[in-house]
């Protein structure tokens, strides 16, 4: 049998067109604010303008009043929730269904400014707004903490009254969680050392930036059978939240999930749609829509990925070897608990072989939303510390930086921070890959007038498995349809499908892909962890040989011997028997009617074999000592991703991430008040990168192949963002001299740099 | 709230006649009044392109545009891009150089891109960058975008 190595695929590393493009590019295709229904109403939520109070009293008789005004809810309507934990992802990951209502509507106390507090359903969403603003709340204000060091402190003001550190039972805290992990002696390994770096960064919180603001259209009459259409990167994420806020079996809820316009992660738990349903139920079973505003969602409920705080040190031999690492890293997890910190603890130092290590993580309480998935969620803050101190290492050494890399590398058998041996990995292709790239190999021109640099970091993510499920059914016309419970939100009905084209001898447009809703297909996790084209190209995978099974079978009664006498090979079925000629898809499919009825291939997966992905980043900049801007010259990113299905979309993602690394280097960041209050909720201040921001960015693609998986895949979509951070840092810090540790570069900060060089 | 209006006006080439309330934005009017959803909602503030489309040939954010200001304009929106089933050059390479993920700035890169090829038939990248700075997008980074509006331009010059 082949091994992934060795395949020769028809389909698979094509590039068609996709399957679901005509319908984007003639604005047909329907996200979920394009639903409309009948006696529809639209939905809004009143949100909190402190960031610390508690609630005294709500008053909603004054906006009821108002002609259109159909519902006014608030947490009072949810099921009552305890802090028992509802299990989803297999099991893999839980919720505590009392915070998760909590960060929706505020039960009693508000935590952050955006807050939920009631919501309204009317007839236009202009009555709605009008109605948000007659609900009288009267609020206790209460001392507040938005800094991370600050909340960590004994006596800041405390968040959540019930969280305890284990190793302080009795004493009220903001420190919701601690990580640690540790490998041989760090005291003898520093003493070893030669050389020595160590540095503290510090990044804000960011958001995801998803261009389609969250909505949700919920219809629930009160029959016991709620549905909901919604943008989401979980179907059956969005099924088990909402029936447990509303204290519905799992199975009365039905999401049918819209095309989605972004998520990063974001869109992987609910922020509105048990609202939708409440607000329904509360005016008699009507439909009703809801849309956040852009302020809405960057300064409330969806929130951003966490601000940190990064202590970093190394130590290594003359000739590059590292033989201590110390990290210490505090996450703001915001209003509840759950940041990312312990993923960054696990994949800052994976990278490297390193003897001797010591990793603490804090995740924080602080009066901000709370924090939720951004792509990679906790590596690139970690990795940002991490190959920061990492490229110094190499200048100190005198060492390129990929060579120092190449030299510490984790390899096929390393251990992982984690404990468990590394399968397979491409970490050292990425580095080689780099150094032979034509940027690498093309000088950096200085220009008079201008600070130029050039800067690397790499990076690690783990990549997910889980479950999926799909089903392929055969047409009479020799096509066949993919059935997936995993959305699309880049090209992955495109790639799935291909998958079942290779299998069955098809071409690409024969294969056509459609996302069912919860109740059209087997459970499927959400669309993230890099996991869709792994986890559910799988189960289409698997899906397809059931099809072929089945064609076997037919193909033998139509010849008169037994299946196990019929091979498939290039997409036909072959008689090893009597010299007929061979069937395809396409002459059996006609046939199947005589020959016992349709043909529907079926598999659920639970994905092991998870393969992880490393990327780098390669980049120049130009920085006006005038502005303190910073202009991205040119940037190249390599990732290694198993086996690449579709390049153009495999390329897109490693560009997107890349380019959301780069807004993080450069200008992203929350910006907040004394009283805080976000002040810079909207695109125009909360500074994505535009077109006119970048260069190309030249991907790369290296395919080291995932032994877990039968075509070689790895998860794609994530590890590009984590390392450009820390190539920008220390691309600023090559052209001006400066260490830069704080996030982002931005002309304020960097400013600030250059004038205290100057004096 | 103020009495609705009749507005009369056309888009994509049809002589149109619809009610609005005069608060209400274009981009409103077309979603939910003419059932007009290929222009998108992404921020309601001009910041992101999202909901671009064309009055007269020239780009405008369709949501800081109130829908009675469309009275005797020629509004074109992404439904009026291709020509019955022939899809817009722009379209076509979109769809072939891979320049859309999640699909929703779609439209409003698409409307941006036809009025700047409109103008100029033969834009450098820096004029590509330029006309499409005023849309956001955050799946791919611009690189494959840029590329097909290019794609696009060559298609047009070729004509």
């Amino acid at each position: 049998m082949d091994t992934p190595q060795t395949q020769q695929f028809k389909i698979i590393g094509t590039r068609p067109v996709r399957h679901d493009g005509l319908d984007k590019v003639i604005g047909r295709a329907k996200y979920g604010a394009d639903y409309a229904f009948p006696g529809m109403l639209y939905g809004k939520v009143l949100r909190s303008t402190l960031a610390h109070a508690r609630i005294k009293s709500i008053n909603a008789e004054k906006a009821l009043r108002l002609p259109g005004v159909k519902a006014v809810v608030t947490h009072a309507d949810f099921a009552p929730q305890t802090t028992a934990p509802v299990y989803r992802m297999g099991g893999e990951a839980a919720i505590n269904p009392l915070y998760l209502a909590c960060n929706i509507l505020s039960k009693d106390k508000v935590l952050f400014v955006g807050h939920g507090v009631a919501a309204v359903a009317a007839t236009s969403p202009h009555i709605a707004e009008e109605a948000l603003a007659l609900i009288e709340v009267e609020y206790e204000p209460l001392p507040m903490v938005l800094d991370l060091l600050e909340a960590m402190k004994p006596g800041a003001p405390i968040l959540n009254p019930d969280v305890r550190r284990k190793s302080a039972p009795d004493e009220q805290t903001n420190i919701a969680g601690e990580f640690q992990f540790k490998r041989g002696d760090i005291e003898a390994g520093f003493k070893a050392a030669d050389i020595i770096v160590e540095r503290e960064f510090r990044t804000e919180m960011v958001h995801q930036g998803y261009i389609e603001p969250p909505n949700a259209l919920g219809i629930f009459p009160g029959d016991g059978h709620a549905t909901v259409y919604t943008s989401t990167q979980g179907p059956f994420d969005v099924r088990i939240m909402s029936a447990t806020l509303l204290g519905l079996p799992e199975g009365s809820v039905k999401v049918i999930p819209a095309e989605i316009g972004g998520g990063f992660g974001a869109k992987l738990t609910v922020h509105i749609e048990p609202i939708a349903l409440l607000l329904s139920k509360a005016s008699g079973g009507r439909p009703v829509k809801m849309v956040m505003t852009r302020t809405e969602m960057m300064r409330g409920a969806t929130g951003p990925t966490s601000g940190s705080i990064l202590k970093v040190k190394m130590g290594a031999m003359k000739e590059g070897k590292i033989v201590a690492a110390k990290a210490w890293f505090a996450y703001e997890a915001g209003a509840f608990p759950g940041s990312p910190v312990w993923l960054g603890c696990f994949t800052g130092l994976s990278p490297y072989n390193i003897e001797n290590f010591l990793v603490d993580g804090y995740d924080v309480l602080i009066n901000k939303p709370k924090t939720t998935s951004y792509r990679a969620p906790g590596a690139t803050n970690a990795a940002f510390a991490v190959e920061c101190v990492v490229d110094e290492l190499a200048q100190r050494c005198g060492m390129d930086p990929l060579d120092l890399r190449i030299k510490n590398a984790s390899r096929e058998g390393t251990a992982s921070v984690m404990g468990p041996k590394f399968p397979r990995i491409g970490f050292v292709e990425v580095c080689e890959a780099i150094k032979n790239s034509d940027h690498y190999r093309t000088p950096l021109a200085q220009v008079p007038g201008k600070y130029r640099g050039r800067g690397v970091a790499t990076g690690f993510w783990i990549n997910g498995g889980m479950q999926s499920s799909a089903i392929v059914n055969v047409h009479a016309d020799g096509t066949a349809s993919l059935v997936t419970g995993s959305v699309d939100i880049g090209g992955s009905r495109a790639s799935t499908a291909m998958v079942v084209a290779e299998v069955l001898g098809l071409r690409a447009e024969d294969v056509r892909p459609a996302v069912a809703d919860t109740d059209s297909i087997g459970y499927t996790d959400g669309t993230g962890g890099s996991r869709v084209a792994f986890a559910t190209g799988l189960a289409a995978y698997q899906a397809a040989h059931d099809v072929v099974r089945q064609l076997k079978e037919r193909a033998a009664k139509i010849w008169e011997i037994t299946a196990e006498d019929v091979d498939w090979t290039d997409g036909k079925a072959i008689s090893r028997k009597n010299g007929v000629a061979p069937l395809s898809l396409k002459e059996l499919a006609p046939r199947l009617t005589r020959t016992g009825g349709p043909v529907t291939g079926r598999a659920n997966v639970y994905a092991t074999g998870v393969g992880p992905s490393f990327a780098g980043c390669l980049v120049d900049v130009e920085i006006d000592p005038e502005t303190a801007k910073v202009q991205v010259l040119r940037c190249t990113v390599v990732q290694d991703v198993g086996k690449a299905i579709h390049p153009s979309y495999v390329e897109g993602q490693m560009q997107g991430g890349t380019v959301q690394g780069l807004g993080w280097a450069l200008n992203e960041e929350y910006v907040y008040d004394e009283k805080g209050t976000l002040r810079n909720a909207s695109f125009l201040d909360y500074r994505m990168p535009t077109c006119l921001d970048l260069p190309m960015i030249d991907p790369v693609i290296v395919e080291v192949a995932n032994p877990g998986h039968p075509l070689g895949v790895r998860g794609v979509g994530e590890v590009s963002i984590v390392p450009p951070p820390a190539a920008v840092a220390n691309a600023v810090s090559m052209a001006v001299g400066t260490r830069i540790t704080d996030l982002p570069v931005s002309p304020p900060r960097l400013f600030k740099v250059l004038s205290a060089k100057r004096g | 709230m103020a009495k609705k209006q009749l507005v009369e006006t056309t888009i994509n080439g049809e002589p149109t006649e619809f009610l609005c309330e005069p608060r209400q934005s274009l981009l409103e009017s077309l979603r939910d009044i003419l059932g007009l959803t290929g222009s998108k909602e992404g921020c309601l503030t001009g910041d992101c392109g999202a909901c671009t489309v064309l009055v007269d040939g020239r780009p405008v954010c369709s949501c800081l545009m109130l829908g009675m200001e469309a009275s005797g304009k020629n509004i074109t929106t992404v439904e009026g891009l291709a020509e019955g089933t022939q899809l817009h050059p722009l379209q076509q390479k979109f769809l072939e150089d891979a320049s859309l993920q999640c699909g929703i700035c779609t439209p409003g890169f698409l409307m941006s891109a036809k009025s700047l090829l409109d103008r100029n038939s033969k834009p450098t990248e820096a004029e590509i960058r330029y006309a499409l700075a005023g849309n956001l997008c955050r799946c791919t980074g611009y690189d494959k975008i840029v590329r097909a509006v290019q794609d696009a331009a060559k298609v047009l010059q070729s004509r």
